[in-house]
């Protein structure tokens, strides 16, 4: 397959971009790839940084209705940066800024992840605890709801002695 | 230092042994991305608070063994020579990132290098784990059971509904990029991989090629791997990807068993005549080379080729790189002079091999 800007070279990079939610194939070679800054010299990582921060520049304009005359209203209180800082290097500086740019971080992260936001994955062993022991729990109400509704009563009694130990105990 | 020294100091352990679908799938690869809650993420953070992370890290985990792993030896990028540092990136053991972004940042490496624990590179730790052949599933574990062990000894930035915090919002949820290094040369030499690679992109997997400067293909060595971090399990990440692969799998061999029914003669010439190129040569190109590895490394996988580790190519397409070049050569090369090392190199290594099969007294 040939390079599609320069259509010399073959192309050796293929990835998705994903644009305002439409997709797009993209083909191209090591050069023009460079040249329109899809790679990262050097980086493992392949060019979705640098596209990001195109996204997160085109959402930039969208602040300006936001009413607030205040120049860079949102700042990290944790590390100090700043939203427009944020969108500049395409880079987070700490677990608190996921909290305090939290309103404008969905539709960055659909257009990253496949129209994901939330995580379903891990949960850390130590610490989440708590999560995972409240997570246990919801997923049990729900099945408790189902096997009411199949009329398994059985079942669904010993879901439910399951789901108030849970709730009682919390650490085992 | 001897060839064979050499070899066994510039090839991971890890690398050596044959993993399940070893002619084609070199390794596999498991990567989490973990930051600290206590501290600002590398990118951003001072001088001062870098050296603060990397000494609470290093406290914790320098000596440190987990299981059957033994003990992490901590590397130091500032106290690592530039040419020692580049043959850990050559290694794939730590990225060329790794001392770019701030002078404090180490690697913690096990003795079989099958596990690399980069710290302060984009996020705080980057946890990698490598198996040789397919084993996607088998570096999962072992990268879980990493993560947990380290987990009890920090406070990890972790949130419910974003999962893994990292400093680049295209990793955050699980932190995991799962990847393979693939051999496909006859899906290349009977150009399906045209057709092929657009169709791995459609399952948000990204194919690109890994050796080499830039992201060329060399040596029709591909790394493919999951571009989407958050909104899936670790398991299905990882299970999606096994899939594609497993396709890729089949289509290589179809590929190669086409090439041996319709073309066996012209197969067999340019496998011969690239090994004739690697065994003769005395001036050779990392490009050339790339391409009479990959040929030879075919032969050897379709029974062509006898008397040559299967290894052999992953091994000289490391060794082969300017850093090891420089590094077993013991001074800085010009690209010139470095095509006549890699031929001298070349050379050596497949003597060595030979000389192996010769009765010894
Ligand atoms: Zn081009
Ligand atoms: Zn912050």
């Amino acid at each position: 397959m040939e390079c599609q800007e320069c259509h010399i070279r073959p192309a050796t990079l293929h990835f998705t971009k994903i644009i305002n939610g439409h997709k797009t194939e993209v083909h191209l070679c090591e050069e023009c790839a460079r040249e329109k800054g899809e790679i990262m010299a050097g980086s493992n990582a392949f060019s979705i940084h640098n596209l990001l921060s195109g996204l997160l520049n085109f959402e930039q304009p969208m602040e300006a209705n936001g009413g607030s005359h205040e120049h860079d209203p949102l700042q990290c209180p944790k590390c100090g940066l700043t939203y427009n800082e944020f969108t500049r290097i395409g880079k987070f500086g700490c677990d608190e800024c996921y909290k305090t740019f939290d309103e404008k971080l969905n539709p960055i992260l659909r257009k990253v992840h496949s129209g994901n936001t939330a995580h379903i994955g891990k949960i850390p062993r130590r610490m989440g605890k708590d999560i995972s022991a409240r997570r246990k729990i919801l997923d049990l109400k729900d099945r408790l709801q189902e096997l009411v509704e199949k009329e398994e009563f059985e079942e669904a009694a010993k879901t439910r002695d399951l789901i108030r130990e849970l709730e009682r105990g919390g650490d085992q | 230092m001897s060839l064979q020294h050499f070899i066994n100091h510039a090839v991971s352990p890890w690398m050596q042994a044959d993993g399940p679908d070893a002619d084609i799938v070199l390794s596999s690869r498991i990567r989490l991305a973990r930051n600290l809650s206590e501290f600002a993420f590398p990118v951003i953070a001072s001088k001062e608070q870098a050296q603060k992370a990397l000494y609470f890290i290093k406290e914790k985990l320098e000596d440190e063994s987990y299981h059957s792993l033994g003990t992490f030896e901590w590397l130091q990028m500032n106290e690592l020579q530039s040419i020692e540092k580049r043959v850990l990136v050559e290694k794939h053991l730590i990225s060329p990132n790794l001392d770019k972004e701030s002078g404090d940042s180490a690697v913690l490496i096990n003795e079989s290098e099958s596990v690399s624990i980069m710290v302060n590179e984009e996020d705080h730790l980057r946890i990698q784990c490598l198996f040789p052949g397919f084993q996607l599933n088998e570096a999962l574990t072992l990268a879980n059971g990493i993560d947990d062990w380290i987990e009890s000894k920090f406070d990890y930035a972790f949130d419910e509904k974003r999962g893994y915090l990292t400093s680049c919002p295209t990793n955050v949820g699980t932190g995991l990029r799962a990847s393979v290094m693939v051999h496909l040369p006859a899906l290349m030499i009977t150009q399906r991989m045209n057709r092929i690679a657009p169709a791995i992109n459609q399952f948000g997997l990204v194919v690109r090629g890994i050796y080499g400067e830039g992201s060329e293909a060399l040596g029709n060595v591909f790394q493919i791997s999951n571009q989407i971090t958050l909104g899936k399990s670790e398991e299905d990440i990882v299970e999606d990807l096994r899939g594609v692969v497993m396709q890729l799998i089949q289509q290589e061999k179809v590929a190669r068993r086409d090439l041996l029914k319709m073309s066996k003669i012209q197969l067999e010439d340019r496998i011969y005549r690239s090994y004739g190129v690697l065994a003769h040569s005395r001036i050779i190109h990392s490009k050339e080379a790339a391409k009479c590895l990959s040929d030879v490394r075919l032969g050897i996988d379709l029974g062509i080729i006898s008397g040559l580790p299967r290894t052999i190519l992953n091994e000289l397409m490391v060794l082969t790189q300017p850093g090891f070049l420089q590094h077993y050569f013991k001074e800085s090369l010009t690209p010139d002079e470095r095509d006549v090392r890699r031929a001298t190199l070349i050379r050596e290594r497949i003597q060595l091999e030979q000389n192996q099969d010769e009765p010894r007294d």
